[in-house]
């Protein structure tokens, strides 16, 4: 019998150390801690071009975290991309005039959404939309804006 | 000309045939969970043997793998300048892919082998038989607690192996490399899924855990009552679920993270 006990010791420290694992994995190397649940509330935002923006990508207010984006959508009628963005319930009192704009981490990284405050007295609530929106830069745009600039620049100073 | 036709005729209806007992054992070894589950002792002696004594070669290679995946992923990161993305793809790598087919092809190798062997010399001794006899049905008995132990030992051999695998990934590359240590655990934090990533790397584990020990007692279950079956058996445990384990990687891979 003292052979079976120490069976049972030797499987339930197995057990315990492939638990343990799992919660270190759950713990440290995801992300389950932050903005991982429901706790939050909606706001809806239409933007004409979202670039490379993916769902679950940050969304941003002075640099840091407040949300994540939640569902990315296409309006039909107005032919505009509409980001759904769930944003942290600590973070109720957002001005409902607050623009919200797309950037790119780094030159080429993942694209977010920044958030810059306005100075309305009302707060945004779950399921208001943001209005004042601006669009992804399209990299590509920028380069043929760039080009085209210059070419046009070319021929002034030729002639 | 006939003769091949034959040959490929009877090479098919053989496998059909194999393939089908193969499925009506496992349906009579469920049968047998119950009284597994009445009689939990059973299992757990069959999880010290399938999984305490696999701890030990599941942790040395996994911080092994952890640690070459430091250094080899250091070497090509640092090209780009993107060396503090080395947690990142240390624990996608490893909880995605590596950490469930890496020790189930281990798991194969040490307590699959272990478990063909032992029913087939329990059949070509007789004591199945002689289960039998005293109205014990040895598929209840025998088989169905190491089935279970093996599902429940895998999935957590697996997450052992993925957080040692970290954890070597980190020994080398903030330990030997000098990669920042915020930066090591803040983009891994970041691009790692609990959903996405880990819980299917568990998902994968369970399925290669089923398929791996079934083959194993199936193969024990059904060999030629001989030495020379037991050893043939041994080794088509380890070869068939090897390539099980990676063709089933390849599906479930498709189905999770193909977006």
């Amino acid at each position: 019998m003292v052979e079976y006990r120490k069976i049972e010791i030797l499987v339930g420290a197995f057990v315990f150390a492939g638990l343990l694992a799992l919660t270190i994995l759950a713990m440290k190397v995801s992300n389950l801690t932050d903005f991982g649940g429901g706790d939050g509330y909606e706001v809806k935002a239409k933007f004409d071009n979202i670039g490379g923006l993916k769902v679950r990508a940050p969304v941003k207010m002075a640099g840091v975290q407040i949300g994540r984006v939640a569902e990315i959508g296409f309006d039909n009628k107005t032919f505009q991309a509409v980001a759904v963005m769930k944003i942290d319930r600590k973070f109720n009192a957002i001005p409902k005039d607050t623009a919200a704009k797309i950037y790119t981490a780094g030159l080429l990284g993942e694209q977010y959404i920044a958030l810059e405050p306005g100075g309305d007295e009302e707060s945004l609530k779950d399921g208001d939309s943001i209005v004042l929106t601006s669009n992804a830069v399209v990299l590509e745009q920028v380069i043929s804006q760039f080009l085209y600039s210059k070419a046009a620049g070319d021929d002034k100073s030729g002639s | 000309m006939l003769e091949l036709l034959q040959g490929l005729g009877h090479w098919t209806l053989s496998g059909l045939r194999r393939l089908g007992r193969a499925n009506i054992f496992m349906l009579y070894v469920l049968g047998g969970i119950p009284l597994c589950v009445r009689r939990f002792r059973l299992v757990i002696t069959q999880l010290f043997a399938v999984g305490v004594l696999s701890i030990l070669i599941i942790f040395v290679s996994g911080l092994f793998v952890g640690m070459v995946l430091g250094l080899q992923g250091y070497n090509t990161l640092v090209d780009f300048g993107a060396e503090e993305s080395l947690g990142v793809l240390v624990a996608l790598s490893l909880v995605r892919e590596l950490g469930p087919v890496v020790s189930a092809l281990l798991f194969a190798g040490r307590a699959g082998s272990a478990l063909t062997a032992e029913i087939g010399l329990m059949k070509a001794t007789e004591q199945l038989s002689a289960m039998e006899m005293m109205a014990v049905d040895p598929l209840h008995r025998v088989i169905a607690p190491r089935l279970l132990a093996g599902i429940i030992a895998m999935p957590l051999l697996a997450a052992i192996f993925s957080a040692v695998g970290v954890f070597g990934g980190y020994l080398v590359g903030v330990g030997m490399l000098g990669v920042d240590d915020g930066a090591f655990w803040s983009q891994m934090q970041s691009s790692v899924e609990f959903r996405e990533d880990i819980l299917n790397g568990v998902i994968k584990s369970l399925v290669f855990g089923v398929t791996v020990t079934w083959i194993a007692v199936f193969e024990g279950y059904d060999t030629l009552p001989t030495s020379e079956g037991i050893g043939r058996a041994t080794t088509r445990t380890v070869v068939n679920s090897s390539l099980a384990v990676l063709a089933f990687d390849f599906i479930l891979t498709a189905l999770m993270f193909n977006k």
